[in-house]
């Protein structure tokens, strides 16, 4: 028998019983769409993290000092002297605290950092208007702030802040330039940050000490040399005492995400996946009910000459079209799903086409496996036990 | 209908055939040393009571079970050397059955019924459908291809049967009590398009338990506790 027959014998079948045939597919529809729109859920943020990490730029190596104050902390020529490198080529010791940031009657708890010239450019940072902290600033100790957006808009609303004078703990800053929003980055959020000359943070925060240190590579290839140097500079100044500091560069940082999000996002699909083994399940639960229902009518078409094959056949094809049909519109619904998740989570979401073939063939392998007992069962039905089944 | 068979040559030839169920200790001889020859052309009748073995003689002769001893050669073909698939393509080629009750499948029309042999057999979509359409014309339902078996009477649905029978032009046709469903007018109805069908050349074995459909065969053969006799 042509396989085209056996086709248009399985659709005429599954037609026949609507609702049933609609219930059925049902619970793979739901699988697959739940695999597409957890996984691609899963590859949105992952891939929202690493772009953030990516925008740090690929030379970037971060230092973070543990100990706090003079004593267990750098100084800031101390700090300097690590760059002192041809594998290093920008270093921007920064020593961060809390401060009230006070214009007019507004007040608010801030993030102050104290940072050089070369942070701008270290951290990929934008100007919205205005200027950055200059060198000359550091050597002068002078009063002047860069301020995030989100602090431009709590202090100032719509005044232009320029020139304006804030205080930080009392003390009079002015505003010499504002940065361009650039959202949340993982490591903190530049937004909400006021930046000011370190060496003027000194002359307040005088206990305090660098916090952490970024400093840039001179090329992409230098990097681990760079981070080499840094450590062995580091080792020397705090005497082999390895947990006074932490050193991490982009690659570390983006692998370990990475690892992270991917477990995450196997877990996911992990768990959506059992979804569509319950579908599975549906159809041969479905089968098998269908092929004692249709007892007498294989009886029939064996005495008219249908070989195991022909049966076999039929029934493999209506619990394939079953699987395969939810997965066409599983797969559509995982797209609408991952597309509204996206787009209320404020994440790129895109389902891989990986992802959609993997799921779509899952489901049709599980279509296959499923239906392989019910159609053994009818294909195996004695002609005469069959026709005499009422 | 074309016949280039030559004549008086065995469609049917038993030797020997013992059928026996075993349950458990016990063994029943459903039928019981049996030979039997039916030539080209024949129209046989085998009568008997239920009870008698006539059920199983028929599921034998129509390949849909096999014999426990002996021999059975169904148009030259020996049946026990056959596999599953083997008898299959047998009973698609050789063999039309006409039942009781009928049996024809509800969720197909009158034509899609006839066509199902004829599918298993691999014939081309155009010719299998013009054939159908030529066979329910001549049992006289050319009016109604389209419908289904629920919407056709008992009598229709019978002609229906004979018109799948003969799809793939079988050697034999195999009715089994073909009126027994069916009321008297109707029933004559059927038996008359058995005899036109044996008129023009088709075998035909006809089992019933009723004596007058026996008697309208040209050869009767009795069965009864598993053996037969003439």
């Amino acid at each position: 028998m042509a396989l085209m027959q056996a086709i248009k014998m399985s659709l005429k079948s599954i037609i026949d019983n609507k609702l049933r045939s609609f219930l059925t597919m049902l619970g793979i529809v739901i699988g697959v769409m739940s695999v597409i729109g957890l996984v691609s859920l899963g590859q949105g943020a992952t891939e929202g993290v690493t772009s953030q990490i990516k925008s740090m730029g690929s030379n970037l190596i971060m230092v973070s000092i543990m100990g706090r104050g003079m004593d267990t902390s750098l100084s800031y020529s101390q700090a300097m002297s690590i760059g002192d490198s041809p594998y290093i080529s920008q270093i921007s010791p920064i020593m961060s605290a809390n401060a009230y940031a006070k214009y007019g009657d507004q007040s608010y708890e801030e993030n102050i950092s104290g940072v050089n010239e070369n942070y701008m450019t270290l951290r990929n940072l934008k100007l919205k208007e205005g200027r950055f902290i200059l060198s000359i600033d550091n050597d002068m100790r002078q009063k002047v702030a860069v301020i995030g957006s989100n602090v431009a808009s709590d202090l100032f609303g719509f005044t232009d802040p320029l020139g304006k004078t804030i205080q930080l703990d009392g003390n009079n800053f002015t505003v010499v330039g504002v940065l361009a929003s650039g959202g949340s980055s993982i490591s903190n959020s530049y937004d909400d940050s006021i930046f000011i000359p370190i060496k003027t943070m000194f002359v307040f925060q005088r206990n305090r000490g660098i916090t952490q240190i970024y400093l840039s590579a001179s090329s992409e290839q230098y990097v681990n040399i760079a981070q080499y140097h840094v450590e062995n500079m580091l080792n020397t100044i705090f005497k082999g005492d390895t947990n006074a500091y932490r050193i991490m560069n982009q690659s570390d940082l983006l692998s370990t995400v990475n690892s992270v999000s991917n477990t995450l996002s196997m877990m996911l699909g992990g768990i959506a996946g059992i979804a569509l083994i319950v579908g599975g399940i549906g159809i041969m639960n479905i089968m098998l009910v269908s092929v004692t229902e249709r007892t007498r009518e294989i009886g029939i078409r064996k005495a008219l000459g249908a070989k195991k094959r022909d049966i076999l056949l039929q029934f493999m094809i209506e619990s394939l079209t079953i699987s395969g049909v939810g997965g066409i519109v599983g797969v559509i619904f995982g797209f609408i799903a991952s597309y509204l998740m996206g787009h209320f989570m404020n994440l790129t979401v895109s389902p891989s086409i990986n992802t959609i073939l993997i799921s779509f063939s899952f489901s049709l392998l599980i279509g296959l496996f499923f239906g392989i007992y019910p159609a053994n069962k009818a294909a195996g039905l004695k002609p005469i036990e069959a026709l005499r089944y009422e | 209908m074309e016949d280039n068979r030559i004549a008086s040559k065995n469609v049917i030839t038993m030797r020997n055939l013992s059928k026996i169920y075993k349950m458990g200790d016990n063994e029943v001889k459903a039928l019981d040393n049996i030979n039997l020859t039916v030539d080209e052309g024949e129209f046989v009748s085998i009568v008997g009571p239920s009870g008698s073995g006539k059920s199983t003689l028929m599921n034998i002769i129509g390949c849909l079970d096999v014999m426990t001893e002996g021999e059975y050669y169904l148009n030259g073909n020996d049946t026990s050397k056959l596999n599953e698939n083997k008898l299959a393509e047998l009973r698609s080629s050789e063999i039309g059955f006409i039942f009781q009750s009928f049996n024809l499948l509800q969720k197909l029309t009158a034509l899609e019924n006839v066509e199902l042999p004829m599918i298993y057999k691999g014939i081309p979509a155009k010719e299998r459908y013009n054939r159908a359409v030529e066979l329910l014309t001549m049992v006289g339902l050319e009016k109604r291809i389209h419908h289904k078996p629920t919407e056709l009477s008992g009598g229709q649905q019978q002609r229906v049967a004979i018109a799948r029978a003969l799809a793939n032009n079988p050697h034999l046709i195999l009715a089994d009590e073909p009126t027994g469903n069916l009321d008297s007018q109707s029933g004559k109805e059927v038996m008359k398009i058995i005899k036109e069908l044996n008129e023009r050349g088709n075998t035909i074995i006809l089992i019933t338990h009723d004596i007058n459909v026996a008697n309208q065969a040209k050869r009767t053969v009795k069965i009864m506790d598993g053996k037969i006799y003439e």
